[in-house]
């Protein structure tokens, strides 16, 4: 019991922390017209914590349905998939992506293949019934560097001009949020997270391994499609709001496994969503107000990420 | 009562399970034995659904395993394999809580929380229960496990070896308490075996495999005979009466 009450005395110290960040965010050195900042930075605070909570969850979600600590979505190429996507849409229609498709048929393009990415990782992966982590990084490493160089390949071709609509999206930046979007990404956000953490009990369950999820009574196939999915849609919609930040789900959630010692992810996905919207805003913030935009947070993001996922990998015989 | 009618399973070109057709007996312990490779593991994997069969069916109490609902049939038998290793931060009782999943999920009821403590003593766990899974030894983790399924109190247990990693004192008390299960509370037990002494001591009934095909199935006493053996094993063996109890010898 007193594990319990420890854990949850650091939620609330995180979702205090958070609240504390994003006071700092809103309110530091608003200048004469506050109305004006404050339009723009509410606008960052809110996409920055819906693209928070989706890394947070999906990163989780998928680390224990691959039972690794060390692939997110992200680094198994689904970002790649969105990449490519986003190519194919502008390889397609020029200079008239803008006109032809708006922002929300993009959205839900970009949502419908990498949920059918999902299911081709699925089928590769887990019809076979071996979840060994090298085969998962190999295909992760495999797929990304495919999808990758289909996308160089066709932005070869682009007229350079529509290079730059692509290029617009290659770039994680809170910057440049795509303000149409924002509604409907939190609105997607919200409801899938919801039903993500209704089924965290399932999480908890499969994270004691396959064998273990079929005694106790799961559909484990149908479980791991399912929670596939909702990380697939939960990816979407956060490369779609700001870009592709590869590392930043291994950094946060290894961050979260340290803090909180418990094996259930009811509290494992809240703490991770906390620490996840304190990290991005705290970032943001140092960056921006600190330094002055000279260098982008995700670029930190992945400089840091990048260095962990290599010590991670050196270490991973011990684990 | 668990009937296995014409099982078979095929594993690319090799075929592992070959026609099985057997019935296990109500509230017995039953050995599956025979050399590496005979089918002891794959049997059990696909009686508890965790591999899907070629051929045949599996029938649990007159129905098809895969007619159940999953979590009814979960509450009804249950399956322990041999490796379990996860890295999760999960204390002992937590561990034997999970066995309550399939009735309650994540939230114990009071007869939930009596079972998972009847179990704990079962094992004799109870110094240990607060203790992170991943800090135990690999004996302490696997009657940690033991007592996941007891708790589970399905009519029907499935191990598979479970005296891996087990010291001779702990596999003993181990079998005693799967004695205790199927003589006291009338379990039925299945059990993969590699020690045919183990199998000789505690089970009431012997199944005996090779090359995917039922080679013996017959009573302990019937089993334990020196010609039987040798062509289960294809080692001459030995048998030595001890206290009315058969034991094996084949260091020669």
């Amino acid at each position: 019991m007193e594990k319990v009450t420890g854990d949850k005395a650091k939620l609330w110290i995180a979702a205090g922390a958070l609240v504390a960040v994003i006071a700092l965010y809103l309110f530091w050195q608003m200048g004469g017209s506050w109305q004006f900042a404050l339009n723009l930075r509410y606008v960052k605070v809110l996409a920055i914590l819906v693209v928070a909570c989706c890394v947070a969850y999906s990163s989780v979600a998928f680390q224990t349905i691959t039972h690794n600590r060390i692939l997110t979505p992200s680094i198994m190429g689904f970002e790649s998939v969105y990449l490519l996507i986003q190519t194919i849409v502008v390889f397609v229609y020029g200079d008239n992506t803008y006109r032809v498709l708006s922002d929300w048929g993009n959205f839900a393009i970009s949502i419908i293949g990498m949920v059918g990415f999902a299911f081709l990782l699925y089928l590769l992966i887990y019809k076979r019934g071996k979840d060994n982590l090298y085969l998962l990084l190999l295909v992760g490493v495999v797929t990304g560097i495919l999808f990758n160089s289909l996308s160089s390949f066709m932005q070869l071709l682009i007229d350079p001009n529509d290079f730059f609509i692509v290029q617009g999206k290659m770039f994680a930046s809170f910057n440049k949020i795509n303000r149409n979007l924002l509604g409907l990404a939190s609105v997607i956000m919200l409801v899938t997270l919801y039903i993500g953490v209704r089924l965290a009990r399932y999480l908890d369950v499969l994270a004691l391994g396959r064998d273990q999820a079929i005694n106790l009574g799961l559909n484990y196939n149908r479980m791991v499609q399912l929670f596939l999915a909702l990380i697939a849609v939960l990816v979407s919609v956060s490369t779609a709001l700001i870009g592709p930040i590869t590392f930043l789900g291994l950094l946060v959630t290894n961050l979260t496994y340290e803090l909180f010692r418990t094996y259930r992810h009811r509290v494992l996905i809240t703490a991770c969503c906390l620490v996840t919207g304190i990290t991005l805003l705290g970032g943001q913030f140092v960056m921006e107000r600190l330094f002055n935009l000279s260098i982008p947070v995700s670029a930190i993001i992945n400089f840091a990420g990048g260095l962990y996922f290599m010590y991670l990998l050196l270490r991973v015989r011990k684990i | 009562m668990i009937e296995v009618k014409e099982l078979s399973k095929q594993f690319g070109k090799k075929v592992v399970l070959d026609g099985i057709d057997v019935q296990f007996p109500k509230g017995k312990i039953t050995s599956l034995i025979g050399s590496n490779g005979a089918g002891k593991s794959t049997l059990l994997s696909v009686i508890s659904r965790l591999l899907a069969q070629d051929k045949g069916v599996v029938r649990v109490d007159e129905k098809d395993i895969h007619a159940y609902k999953n979590n009814v049939l979960s509450q009804r038998l249950s399956i322990l394999k041999q490796s379990n290793h996860v890295r999760l931060k999960l204390t002992v009782r937590e561990l034997v809580s999970f066995g309550r999943f399939p009735y309650s999920q994540d939230n114990l009821t009071a007869h939930d929380r009596q079972k998972v403590d009847t179990a704990i003593r079962f094992l004799d766990l109870q110094d240990i229960e607060n203790t992170y899974i991943d800090e135990l030894s690999g004996g302490q983790k696997q009657r940690a496990y033991m007592a996941m399924v007891v708790a589970q109190d399905t009519d029907y247990l499935l191990l598979d070896e479970p005296l891996n990693n087990l010291d001779m004192k702990h596999s003993v008390q181990i079998m005693k308490t799967l004695r205790r299960l199927a003589n006291e509370l009338g379990k039925t037990i299945i059990i993969v075996l590699h020690d045919i002494n183990f199998a000789s001591h505690y089970s009431d009934y012997i199944l005996a495999l090779k090359d995917g095909k039922v080679r013996y199935y017959d009573t302990t006493e019937r089993i334990m005979n020196e010609r039987v053996l040798e062509d289960i094993f294809g080692i001459p063996i030995s048998i030595i009466e001890f206290n009315d109890k058969k034991i094996c010898n084949y260091f020669n």
